[in-house]
């Protein structure tokens, strides 16, 4: 469903402190599958799935999303099939303060203009998926570190995407939300979505949900 | 159509809501605005309305009046000046003008006395303007006294009060017969203050003019659209006080939109970055600043230019009073017949709603158009 | 529905809106409810010969703008501060400024709007 070919990605490309943080990767995900990335910090993990999740293009190679070349499509485009495809779950959660986990979950198709009672509908429905309806007018800043990743979770799904990516989502919870997390994770599978994540956490990458495990280190796949 | 709509309503939620983070300090900055177009609308709105009347009150004023100049000072035209006039084609009437300065120390204000033209005063009775009748207390009926120059001490009676309604022409006015002027201020018979004289066809009044200041040398002739200029000319408050008033909103203003322009905070970048890396294009990310930009200077427009609009024609601009009063002891209570002027009101809208409306705007082309990514470092 | 921001915004902007509609009708109405007081001082005005506006009674060249001669206009000297706070809404009439510059131009030329010489005249 994806594949990457030969993807390089530098920071500060072309300047005295350029930075390669990929070197060259070649995968393939499969459709419906939870693939994860493992590695130590620096390996590159959150470059690549930046770089599957449309967040950034690569300073070299391409990526193919369903047939379809996409690394070099214009900002437009590229926005375009982020919103639509892709759901991505950050480490940080980069919610939106001031504003509640409803509003969080229902932001990224605000640019749609799609009707309000619609994606109203469409985001209580995921807030009770996510057993979080009772909290769902609370500011986000006020929540717990597991409600607020269960929010930004649900705003990764509120368009619908085929494929979820999330971020190290284990890394700062405890073990019981990380069993929880893994509970949402087979739900997510059992909808029929492509799930990549990235983790160094036995307790994801050793589980049985996990199709594949792709080895990284220094910005190649081992 | 109606996804648009819906897009901007939804772009709209979003930046109020990041405005809300800050609610205080941005209605505090709605307010310094309103406040600083409520000062400039209020002043504008002023002047111009009182430059229409000016210019409606006074286009029956007479088309010419001749001073007479003695060493470059206003003189008394004496006996036998008008005659000198005489057959200066065009001239269709002139009359002698009695009117004078008083100082009334007793209010420490001063008027103005005249002899009406249209006659009809007893010798010893006097009209006076309503705005001098409030200061002094006084109605139909009543005796009051003035001291000459001389010493003497001369008594009138109010025989009437000038309508209220014309308050703005005849506030200090003291219409008395034209002997009990003379006696006042010992001007002897045959000498009057000016000249007022009636031209028939207005192309013709700067020839007339013209032929005047050739047959008077030592007149001086002050033409009806001289007048009407000058009161055009008039409140153009270019000078210091009204600035000064601004001075402080100026600045208020100026630091806050200062400081919108010059960069977004840590918070606003990793916001945008967020947005972009959610799904939002460039393009939904300027749209909404521009109605964060939109919607506040909108707001503090409609606000200050209708708090204005208030303040000046229904509280007769109250707040101004002490500037516009100046020294005066009499000033007229009179209502301002509101006259707005659409280029006026569409120039303070452009230089209030633009310049911030740019100003949120510039900080964000550069972060609004970068990458995502960097919101991950 | 009034939950939502937007809404309330776009509200209060119509409002106002329809407030500043208000004005420019008050306006218009006011301007029909004042003529006949306005037509009063008219009369007054061409009654009685006036020449000018009764707004400042603190001196001459305040009292009558339109009337004073040229060296009140200027008071002390051409640059001297004003002394009265209204001398600094008040300008002097631009008929003043004209002749200055006049005499400044040419000798005993009268300008156009017909005032003699001051200066330098025997």
């Amino acid at each position: 469903m994806i594949e990457l070919n030969g993807v390089r990605k530098a920071f500060h490309h072309g300047m005295t402190n350029e930075f390669w943080a990929l070197h060259g990767i070649d995968l393939r995900i499969e459709a419906k599958r939870v693939t994860a990335l493992c590695g130590p910090s620096g390996s590159g993990k959150t470059t690549l799935l930046t770089i599957v999740g449309c967040i950034a293009r690569p300073t070299q190679g391409r990526v193919r999303f369903k047939e379809r070349d996409i690394s070099g499509l214009p900002e437009r485009f590229l926005t375009g099939i982020r919103r639509k495809s892709f759901g991505f779950v950050f480490q940080k959660f980069n919610l939106i303060r001031g504003m509640s986990a409803l509003d969080n979950v229902m932001l990224p198709a605000y640019p749609t203009g799609e009707p309000r009672r619609t994606l109203h509908g469409r985001a209580e429905r995921i807030l009770e998926q996510l057993k979080l309806a009772h909290r769902r007018h609370a500011h986000v800043e006020w929540l717990s570190g597991g409600e607020q990743q269960r929010v930004a979770i649900g705003r990764a799904l509120i368009n619908d995407p085929e494929v979820v990516i999330a971020d190290e989502p284990t890394a700062n919870l405890d073990s019981a939300l990380s069993l929880e997390f893994m509970g949402i994770l087979e739900s997510l599978v059992g909808e029929g979505r492509t799930v990549l994540l990235s983790s160094h956490d036995p307790l994801v990458v050793d589980s049985a949900l996990v199709h594949r495990v792709v080895n990284m280190r220094d910005g190649r796949i081992l | 159509m109606n996804l648009w709509i819906e897009k901007q309503r939804y772009l709209i939620d979003f930046t109020l809501a990041s405005l809300a983070r800050r609610k205080w300090k941005n209605l505090g900055l709605l307010l310094v605005y309103a406040l600083l177009v409520f000062v400039l609308a209020s002043v504008t709105l002023f002047s111009h309305a009182l430059r229409q009347e000016a210019a409606r009150l006074l286009q029956d004023s007479p088309e010419l009046i001749l001073q007479r100049m003695v060493a470059g000072r206003h003189d008394l035209v004496p006996p036998g000046y008008m005659d000198r006039i005489g057959q200066i084609r065009g001239v269709q009437k002139k009359e002698g003008r009695l009117w004078g300065y008083y100082f009334d120390p007793v209010v420490k204000a001063n008027y103005t006395f005249m002899v009406s033209p249209v006659a009809g005063l007893a010798r010893g009775s006097i009209e006076i303007g309503s705005a001098m009748a409030r200061v002094r207390g006084l109605a139909a009926g009543n005796v009051i006294s003035f001291r000459s120059y001389t010493g003497d001490l001369f008594s009138f009676k109010v025989v009437g009060v000038l309508p209220r309604n014309s308050e703005l022409v005849s506030a200090d006015l003291v219409l008395l017969a034209e002997d009990d002027f003379r006696a006042f201020f010992s001007i002897p018979p045959g000498h009057y203050t000016d000249i007022a004289l009636s031209v028939a066809n207005p192309q013709e009044v700067r020839t007339v003019a013209a032929k005047l200041a050739s047959a008077l040398p030592d007149s001086r002739p002050i033409l009806r659209e001289e007048v009407l200029r000058t009161y055009a000319a008039i409140l153009d408050w270019r000078e210091g006080i009204v600035l000064a008033l601004l001075f402080g909103a100026i600045l208020a203003f100026g630091i806050l939109a200062w400081e919108k322009a010059s960069g977004l905070s840590a918070e606003e970048r990793t916001e945008i970055g967020i947005l972009k890396a959610i799904g939002w294009e460039t393009g939904d990310v300027v749209g909404m600043k521009l109605w964060e930009g939109l919607l506040l200077s909108l707001t503090a427009f409609l606000l200050g230019f209708v708090a204005a609009y208030v303040h000046v024609f229904r509280f007769s601009a109250s707040l101004f009073e002490s500037v516009l009063k100046g020294w005066s002891v009499l000033y007229p209570r009179f209502e301002l017949t509101p006259h707005i002027d659409g280029l006026q009101v569409a120039t303070l809208f452009f230089f209030t709603v633009f310049p911030y409306a740019a100003a949120v705007l510039v900080p964000i082309w550069r972060a609004a158009i970068t990458d995502p990514d960097a919101v991950m470092r | 529905m009034t939950r939502r921001y937007s809404d309330r915004a776009l509200l209060l902007l119509l409002l106002l809106l329809v407030a500043f509609a208000l004005t420019l009708a008050d306006a218009a109405r006011l301007r029909a409810v004042r003529a006949p007081a306005l037509a009063e001082s008219g009369a007054l005005v061409r009654g009685l010969g006036l020449t000018d506006l009764c707004l400042y009674t603190e001196a001459r060249y305040t009292r009558h703008p339109s009337q004073a001669d040229l060296h009140s206009a200027f008071q002390d000297h051409p640059s001297a501060l004003e002394h009265f706070p209204t001398g600094s809404i008040v300008s002097p009439p631009a008929s003043l400024m004209h002749f200055l510059e006049a005499g400044r131009e040419g000798n005993g030329r009268a300008p156009s709007s017909g005032k003699p010489e001051v200066s330098g005249k025997p």
